[in-house]
This record gives C-alpha cells, sequence and structure tokens, in this order.
C-alpha cells in the first residue's frame, strides 16, 4: 500500500518513531464460525478488492480451494470433518492473517519499512520494501506469508487496509451474506462475541469461546468457537501460539550480544595495540641476523 | 627486496592467491549478511546494489566462500593438527599477549592459537553451511519444518557472529605480529622473524642450523 499513513505504531527494522502523529481507533475483524456456511463469497471478494487471480487448480478431494494460501489467495476457506459429542460437524475456518498484536512477521523482518503495524491494529506489507528474504514466513506463527514466484515479494491480507483507512469494512466483511463476518472498533467486536458466546452456550455449545490468543498480545482477526477448548480441530489452528523461543533468541538476544563482541573486540585490540605494543623480532635474534635488511 | 630467495618460502603464490580469494569472499558474504542481522548495519546493502541484490547475492557469496575454504582446509589440514606441543603453547598464550615470550613453547609452522583459529573458522562455516541451506529461502526452505527453520536462523546468526569475532582477531593477530601479513603477500619471510614466531620451523627449514 503506498499511501502516506500517520498512525504507524511498529516498522520492522527499524529502531526509532514511525510516523505516529495520528491515533486511531483499534479495530477487529470478527469471525463467527458457527454462522459460516463455507460459501466462499469472501475469497472471491478478497481477490475481487485486491485485483489478484490464482491459477485455475485441480480439485484434491476436499472443498478447501485452493488448497492453501498463495500469494493471490489471501483469505481461503479450510473444511474440517471432525467427530464432536453432536455427532460429524463440519467447522469451516476461514484462514488468513490474524493481525497480531505482537507480529512475527515484523520482528523478523530484516528490511526497513517492509512491514508496519498501523495503531488500529492491522499489520501490513509494504512490497516496495521487501527483499524477499522470506524471515516474515519464519517468525509467523500461523504460517500466512506467501512468497510470490513471480516478484519474489511476500503477499498477505492486508484486512482492506487501504479500505479501513477511508472508513469502509474490509471487502470480506462487506460480501459475507450470512453475518458470520463482522468488523468494528475492538471493544464493540469483543462485546458482540460475548453474545453470540452467551447464545451459543444456550444451544448446547458448552465450551464455546472466542480465540484471541494473548500468547502475541491478541489479534485483529478474532474467531468465535464453538469449541474454544480445542482450537486445533478447526484445521489446525494453534492453541497457544507465541513468537517462539528461537525468534526471540535470533532477534532480540542475538543482535545486541554480537553487536558488543564485535565492538569490545575492536576497542580491546586498539587498547591492546597502544598498550603492549607490536609483537616484533627481539633485538637478540635480529643480532643473530644482522647480514639480513630489516624491513 | 621482499623476495629476497635468503628469506624463507612460508606461503606459495597459489597458497596465497587462496587465501585472498577466501578473504574477499569472506569481507563480501559477511558484510552482505550483516545487513540482515541487525537493522544498524542495512545501510551495508549499498555495497551491493540494495536490498534485493544482497539478499539474491548473498548465499552465493556464503557457498562460494565455501567453495575456496574447502581448497584451503585440504591443503593446510595436515599442517593444522592439534599436538601437545600446541596445547602446552595455548597455555601460555596470555603471557605472549603482555609481549612476554621467554617461557613460550617452541611453536612450529603454525602456532597453537593459529591451529586452533583454523578449526574454529571449519567449525563455524559447516554451522553456517548447514543452517544457510535451511535458511535459503529462494530454494530450499520449502523442503523444512518451520522449527527447524528458526533453530537454523539462529545457529545461522550466532555462527555468523562467532565468525566475524574470530576474522576481526586475526586480522589483528595478522596486523600485531609484525610481518605478518607482508608473509602471506609476498610469501616470504626474514630468517629472523621466522626465527622470533616459528623457532621449530625455522629450524626445520634451515636443517637444524643456527
Amino acid at each position: 500500500m503506498a499511501l502516506q499513513s500517520l498512525d504507524v505504531i511498529r516498522r520492522s527494522a527499524t529502531s526509532t518513531s514511525p510516523p505516529g502523529q495520528r491515533q486511531t481507533q483499534e479495530v477487529v475483524k470478527l469471525i463467527d464460525i458457527s454462522k459460516c456456511i463455507g460459501c466462499k463469497a469472501c475469497q472471491v471478494a478478497c481477490m475481487e478488492w485486491n485485483d489478484t487471480r490464482d491459477a485455475i487448480g485441480i480439485n484434491h478431494g476436499v472443498l478447501d480451494n485452493p488448497p492453501d494460501l498463495t500469494e493471490n489467495s489471501w483469505t481461503v476457506m479450510r473444511y474440517a470433518e471432525v467427530e464432536t459429542n453432536r455427532g460429524l460437524e463440519w467447522l469451516i475456518r476461514k484462514d488468513g492473517c490474524m493481525h497480531c498484536a505482537e507480529p512475527g512477521c515484523l520482528k523478523a523482518c530484516p528490511a526497513p519499512g517492509a512491514i508496519v503495524q498501523y495503531s488500529n491494529g492491522i499489520v501490513d506489507f509494504q512490497e516496495k520494501n521487501c527483499i524477499g528474504c522470506g524471515y516474515c514466513i519464519t517468525g509467523c506463527p500461523f504460517n500466512i506469508p506467501r512468497l510470490s514466484k513471480r516478484d519474489s515479494k511476500v503477499y498477505k491480507c492486508t484486512l482492506c487496509s487501504d479500505r479501513v483507512a477511508v472508513g469502509l469494512e474490509p471487502a470480506c466483511v462487506k460480501t459475507c451474506p450470512t453475518g458470520a463476518i463482522v468488523f468494528g472498533a475492538k471493544d464493540d467486536m469483543l462485546h458482540h462475541a460475548e453474545g453470540r458466546i452467551v447464545d451459543l452456550k444456550s444451544r448446547g455449545f458448552a465450551d464455546a469461546g472466542i480465540y484471541n490468543p494473548q500468547g502475541i498480545g491478541g489479534t485483529h482477526v478474532m474467531y468465535v468457537l464453538q469449541y474454544a477448548d480445542k482450537p486445533e480441530i478447526y484445521h489446525s489452528l494453534p492453541k497457544n501460539p507465541s513468537i517462539g523461543a528461537m525468534v526471540g533468541i535470533w532477534k532480540d538476544g542475538a543482535k545486541p550480544l554480537a553487536s558488543l563482541l564485535f565492538g569490545a573486540g575492536v576497542i580491546g585490540a586498539v587498547l591492546h595495540y597502544v598498550t603492549k605494543g607490536p609483537n616484533e623480532v627481539s633485538e637478540d635474534i635480529e643480532k643473530e641476523f644482522k647480514d639480513e635488511k630489516r624491513p | 627486496m621482499k623476495n629476497d630467495p635468503k628469506n624463507l618460502l612460508r606461503y606459495t603464490p597459489s597458497e596465497r592467491g587462496n587465501h585472498w580469494l577466501t578473504a574477499l569472499l569472506v569481507f563480501l558474504a559477511g558484510l552482505s549478511g550483516l545487513s540482515f542481522f541487525e537493522p544498524l548495519y542495512y545501510p551495508l546493502t549499498l555495497l551491493f546494489a540494495g536490498g534485493v541484490w544482497t539478499r539474491i547475492l548473498h548465499p552465493f557469496f556464503g557457498v562460494m566462500t565455501l567453495i575456496s575454504f574447502a581448497v584451503m582446509y585440504a591443503h593446510f589440514r595436515q599442517l593444522n593438527v592439534m599436538t601437545h606441543a600446541d596445547w602446552e603453547w595455548l597455555r601460555h598464550v596470555r603471557e605472549l599477549i603482555n609481549s612476554d615470550d621467554r617461557n613460550m613453547p617452541e611453536a612450529g609452522k603454525f602456532n597453537g592459537g593459529q591451529k586452533l583459529m583454523f578449526w574454529l573458522m571449519v567449525a563455524c562455516l559447516a554451522l553456517l553451511l548447514l543452517s544457510g541451506i535451511v535458511i535459503w529461502r529462494a530454494y530450499f526452505s520449502f523442503l523444512f519444518p518451520i522449527g527447524l527453520v528458526r533453530f537454523a536462523s539462529v545457529v545461522h546468526a550466532a555462527s555468523a557472529a562467532a565468525m566475524i569475532g574470530l576474522i576481526l582477531f586475526h586480522i589483528y593477530a595478522g596486523i600485531w605480529t609484525r610481518e605478518s601479513i607482508d608473509a602471506m603477500l609476498y610469501g616470504r619471510v626474514r630468517r629472523a622473524w621466522a626465527k622470533q614466531h616459528h623457532p621449530a620451523w625455522f629450524r626445520e627449514m634451515s636443517g637444524g642450523g643456527k
């Protein structure tokens, strides 16, 4: 997205403050899985609005089409057939970027400004700054970013940041025929979710709940799950997603430690040289070889 | 004359060429790699025509470094086998650093420190190669599970930092020990230099004389 934003709160590989004078309201896209009928209108709307088109693939035996997220398909319906205490159930999850409050992609990204986070919570890739290293894929707890084979840039759901910036809801929300996807201020969405959970519980879904994992500070895409105690049955939705210790060591530990090591090494070398002097051939040995020309 | 035939031949032209080619490649790989390691060093991408070119080139610099170093490894492996005397030399290294070489055990063509440096670099480069393949997104990363890619990212960063530390030390040791850079540039060293720094090698070269 090329529009200038004045509401950036995090910018990849940048240690000073990004332009963030404007404070905006935190937004959330709430996906109520109990209301989803799997029509894929959201997938179509996403491609329509963002002008992306996936290649026509093959049927691989289930309804997931395309079978995975791609650089052109930023959202994909995942169909899981699950045996629950109510019998066989079809749990359909709209997969895509969760817009984490503490984004692993942004933490891992080495290119200044290739990933930004707005104060409304949207995590947006700025492909013009992307160098195509794929570190965001390494950092993402949800396996979302996809590297394009055409231009070696990474793409994912923008939560329609361009629409949201001018007061519109994301395209998928606009098109959803059952109201399974709603969008609005975070507090309103949490309130709405509570109502949905009360309703689901009254219908016998005792474990209904919201999916807003705290290991990554919460997300700006949330789910209402009928079985919130078992998110993994929704096509492997991670139960406690986190950026992960390895990414933490890599990005928080190794960087300052190594710079410190290099700096200490250089200073140590200079101090050693000026205090101890160079390691030269001793005078005694030089006398032995008087015939040799000294440099 | 730098190449006075009275002086002792320490490095042949092909050894020197191999060394400086490796050094150049290590610099290219190191400077390009540093730019992804920490935003502070991102401006280094300007040396390689920008971030995207740096990302494309870095792994190839790495592979070329490996190939060049492999030649050096095959050539110098035997000369760098650690002996009892080398460990003894290392136990005295603190005295040498304090400019007191009176009790230093005699070093051969390479002293214990140089040999240890050689093996540490071998270890770092092996780790860099293995982890580098796993995180080479354009061709290989999709073959590996995400947990392994994350682990390899840490291994790559840590071994690269260690490698840069070793290189800095290597460069300083060359500056500190006068005339040793000349040895690698021109190949020959003065007999006095050899006797001072590598007495066992000196005796070997001069047939047990002086």
